[in-house]
């Protein structure tokens, strides 16, 4: 298996370098290039709401493996403001910044698992999974 | 941000042709923009083409750019036209919700020019 990549995230710079770690790592577990293009679009969606709203954290990407099935799992970490109405945060379109809202709604549609935590003042977590079909 | 400043934007009779050939971090694709405007106004183009053939990956961010410059350039009375854009981007890009309303799109540049000169002579009719 393919080692785990971390990605500081700090400024823009880190989001190319992120979408790219996840690319490759994709591409070494074997996905195809649409999907390697989905998880880099998916991470490139969240770290960007890191760089926006936390200004820093953490991008860790790795492969898993799941009652025989292999992925790639992001998970997107920081110690931001939180995020208060997560349901009203993932709706389609929904931004409180001048991006197009698109972050989290489109990372969840590129994607097949996603999950997300937050609490007010202390940070957000969100995790997303790719499987291998 | 010398990225933005390495793509060449080449002007071949009326109209200006640029190539993405790197990876755009979000300031320098916003230089780019600016960059890509002010060569339209100096050149008194009538058309741009921009080349995606070698972007793996058009976010929201860039996909909103791409959309900032068709209604810029429109606004002052140039046409943009999007080529090349590769099948796993275009599915991303409808997936995530951005469709790129608005903005003409070619399979590849000598079909870019072809489109640019059918919506300038349509619009001198």
């Amino acid at each position: 298996m393919p080692e785990e990549r971390i990605v500081p995230v700090r400024s823009d710079l880190d989001i190319v370098t992120a979408r790219v770690e996840g690319r490759e790592l994709a591409k070494e577990l074997g996905f195809g290039v649409i999907d390697q293009a989905r998880i880099a679009t998916a991470i490139s969606e969240l770290t960007r709401n890191i760089v926006q709203y936390a200004e820093e954290g953490q991008v860790t990407i790795r492969p898993i493996e799941d009652g025989g099935r292999t992925g790639i799992e992001v998970i997107c970490e920081d110690e931001g403001p939180g995020i208060p109405d997560i349901e009203l945060a993932v709706q389609d379109g929904y931004s409180t910044s001048k991006s197009l809202g698109m972050g989290l709604s489109g990372a969840r549609r590129l994607m097949d698992d996603f999950e997300i935590e937050s609490e007010i003042g202390m940070g957000t977590s969100v995790i997303v999974r790719k499987w291998l079909r | 941000m010398i990225e933005a400043s390495r793509i060449p934007i080449l002007k071949i009779k009326d109209f200006l042709v640029a190539s993405i050939q790197v990876e755009l971090y979000d300031k320098s694709a916003v230089l780019f923009k600016d960059n890509l405007l002010q060569r339209i106004y100096e050149t008194k183009s009538k058309g741009l083409i921009l080349d995606l053939t070698a972007v793996e990956v058009v976010d929201s961010f860039m996909g909103r750019i791409i959309t900032e410059v068709g209604s810029m350039a429109r606004l002052m009375g140039t046409m943009l036209v999007i080529t090349g854009l590769q099948p796993a981007v275009a599915i991303t890009l409808v997936e995530l919700g951005l469709e790129l309303e608005g903005v003409y799109t070619a399979l590849n540049l000598e079909k870019g020019i072809a489109t640019l000169e059918r919506l300038i002579a349509e619009g001198e009719e």
